[in-house]
């Protein structure tokens, strides 16, 4: 379905799901954020992406919706449901949306909850970066647990650190180690302060040694994701790298901003026309469900999702074959061209 | 006897013709599957490297379906996978699998060496029926590297997805069954052409991504989280700097073939790897120079985590990538490698190549 915009004032709607927050925004033509939703993914992606388009359709209309565009782990399911007219992923969306708000910007650090990464950008252009999907040492969810361990909310944990004379110097290559030595530090006697500012500062060398490595990270340096609103590693950050840091306003949903800013620009090159579905989508009945198919040894995991007792997408399929059975793309002459060839 | 031997990407179907050239009778292991894997990952050491775990998987299967005899090859120089056949034959003694080692290593100084070792398996064959089956194993050999190198350029370009998959597929099921010279040429050009016939974009000027690095997880697409096949249907313009025939020709037969072998590319490395590092170090430092020297956008190297070779290549890439002016992605794979988070690295790296090429193409204007 392709529907006309409102040319008026439109909107564009960025969701980004990840394993751990789905966000959506919206955002005028200008750029600037007028909605931000931050929910916990919980596990249940899909029903999130319907619960942030309900709160959305309490306020909007379909025709104020200029284009969608979809990024995080769960990009392709949230593409399906909503109609999308970009599916990105998160390091495009990241910089591209940190070079709006934050223009020049030459360096992104970027810490969430289950991954971090750095973005190095040269005239407006990612120019390297690097990802880190499995060292747990150097993640938001870890600063949560020693939080939760410390009995500390972690808003306050920031403050903390800011107030360390001596940070201690905690081993931070290995979730498992900085653990233990942290105990072990609390046990000698070291303040609270001095122990959150070194477990901070554990966090930065693990993210700059993981990351960094051999790269040279110049200013102007944007940091973002959740773990940005943490004031103590805001400053790790500063003293490691000798340099201001920027924390931008919108830093928790910088993937989903950077969504709707490349929905903006595919639309407006295709002509102002939307694949968008309309708020409808977050009360219709989407189910997901998937199968291991045994018809060859890679054995896929293919994923399909139901609307109303009708397949509209499928993936995860390495030769094509479920996903072709759905696309309309499938043209008579390609179909016969191929039987002949057999 | 019963011959069996670890997979490496088309590898399976060269060799089989080999022994069964020679009258041996082959156990090809099944095709590598999540089983596979983590049978490999329950009795290989944790710490060893993804290409010995996919080979203990291998055996173990293989030894299911009554195999006893591995044929293998080995390692020279600094790379643990020198010793790799003695820690498999350790581990399979230990799990009470009784299969006995060939293995097959580079000749320090003659080509007589190597057919010595042949002979151990060929028994009474006469010299001249063992190098008529060389020579078979290695026409088959070069006929799927060129079905491969199609395959690679083509799959960007498809309408329909799936489709360059397939007819390689068929392809490579018909030379598997070809048994002449003649044959597997033939069953070459038939395939080749049926490719160029599918429906194919040629508009497009697709970006183009070379991939060095170790050779077990640049050959074997299991490992590697089918990389060419996704990069392909990123829309990109793959080629590979190593190939199966390539590697035979070099490693078994001294470079004594008429293929192309990787001197110059080792020369290239020089000024910045002066000497070789074990694995394939040298190539893939050496193979991203050639890629940028040829215009390609890019490069991906690709090892087995804590693989040794490429992490002292990784070490001198940076330097590469800034003298020649060419992004340089260099990913580590092993059974934790999550496809999600490859895929994610893979899309971001083949955007960032795009928005660089638009950028030159009008910069240039
Ligand atoms: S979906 Fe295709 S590639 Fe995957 S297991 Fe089934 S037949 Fe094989």
């Amino acid at each position: 379905m392709i529907r006309e915009r409102d040319n008026q004032n439109p909107l564009y709607l960025g969701v980004d799901v990840g394993s751990v927050s789905t966000n959506l925004v919206l955002l005028d033509e200008r750029g600037e954020v007028r909605e931000a939703h931050y929910l916990r993914t919980q596990g249940r992606p899909l029903e999130m992406i319907q619960k942030g388009l309900a709160d959305l359709a309490r306020r909007y209309r379909d025709e104020q919706i200029g284009g969608v565009g979809a990024t995080g782990s769960a990009r392709t399911l949230a593409s399906v449901i909503l109609g999308a007219d970009v599916v990105k992923n998160e390091i495009t969306t990241h910089a591209v949306a940190a070079g709006q708000l934050v223009p020049g910007v030459r360096t992104i650090l970027e810490i969430g909850g289950q991954d971090s990464k750095l973005i190095l950008l040269r005239d407006g252009v990612v120019s390297d970066f690097a990802m880190n999907t499995v060292c747990a040492a150097g993640t938001g969810s870890f600063l949560d647990q020693q939080a939760a361990r410390l009995q500390l909310p972690i808003e306050e944990f920031g403050g903390l650190a800011e107030r360390a004379d001596h940070p201690v110097r905690i081993a931070g290559r290995c979730s498992v180690f900085a653990e233990s030595d942290m105990i072990h530090k609390q046990q000698m006697g070291h303040a609270l302060p001095d122990i959150i500012a070194g477990l901070c500062e554990a966090l930065v060398r693990n993210f700059l040694n993981n990351l960094g490595k051999g790269k040279a990270l110049e200013g102007p340096i944007v940091f973002q994701g959740g773990v940005a609103a943490n004031a103590g590693m805001k400053r790790a950050f500063e003293k490691a790298l000798g340099h201001p840091v920027v924390v931008p306003e919108h830093h928790k949903v910088m993937g989903a901003v950077g969504a709707a800013l490349l929905a903006r620009e595919t639309v407006q090159r295709a002509g102002g026309l939307t694949r968008f579905k309309g708020f409808a989508m977050a009360s219709e009945d989407v189910r997901a469900g998937s199968w291991e198919c045994g018809d060859c040894p890679n054995l896929c995991e293919v994923i399909e999702i139901v609307e109303s007792e009708r397949p509209i997408a499928r993936w995860g399929d390495r030769c094509g074959k479920w996903e072709n059975s759905l696309a309309a793309i499938q043209t008579e002459r390609a179909a016969e061209a191929l039987a002949e060839l057999h | 006897m019963k011959v069996t031997f670890p997979h490496m990407g088309n590898m399976g179907i060269v060799v089989k013709a080999l022994l069964e050239e020679l009258d041996l009778e082959v156990v090809p292991p099944p095709p590598i599957t999540k089983r596979t894997l983590s049978l490999g990952v329950r009795y290989a050491p944790e710490s060893a490297c993804l290409p010995l775990k996919l080979n203990i998987g291998n055996f173990i299967e293989a030894a299911e379906r009554g195999a006893d005899t591995v044929i293998m090859a080995g390692g020279i120089g600094p790379c643990r996978f020198g010793y790799y056949n003695q820690v498999q034959r350790e581990i399979l003694t230990d799990m009470g699998i009784d299969l006995r080692m060939v293995v097959l290593e580079p000749p320090d100084n003659h080509i007589g060496e190597l057919l010595n070792r042949v002979k151990i398996l060929t028994g009474a064959h006469s010299w001249w029926r063992v190098i008529k089956a060389i020579r078979l194993a290695f026409v088959k050999c070069q006929a799927l590297d060129d079905l491969e190198r199609q395959a690679s350029r083509l799959r960007c370009r498809e309408f329909n997805r799936g489709d360059v998959d397939r007819v390689y597929q068929w392809g490579c099921e018909a030379i598997d069954k070809a048994d002449s010279v003649k044959t597997i040429q033939r069953c070459r050009d038939d395939y080749l052409s049926r490719m160029a016939a599918l429906p194919l974009d040629h508009t497009g000027r697709p970006v183009r991504i070379g991939i060095v690095g170790e050779i077990f997880t640049v050959l074997e697409p299991y490992s590697n989280g089918f990389m060419e096949k996704s990069l392909g249907r990123l829309g990109v313009e793959v080629s590979r700097s190593l190939y199966l025939s390539e590697w035979v020709n070099e490693h078994l037969f001294k470079g004594l073939l008429p293929v192309k072998g990787h001197r110059h590319t080792r020369k290239l490395a020089t000024p910045y790897l002066s000497c070789g590092v074990g694995g394939h170090g040298q190539e893939s430092v050496g193979g991203a120079i050639e890629y940028a020297q040829e215009g390609f956008d890019g490069v991906i190297q690709v090892g087995p985590l804590t693989c040794m070779p490429e992490i002292v290549a990784q070490s001198v890439l940076p330097r590469v990538e800034k003298d020649y002016d060419i992004p340089i992605l260099t990913i580590y794979v092993d059974e934790q490698t999550g496809e999600a988070g490859l895929m994610t690295r893979l899309e971001a790296f083949v955007d960032m190549l795009e928005r660089r090429k638009h950028r030159k193409e009008q910069a240039a204007r």
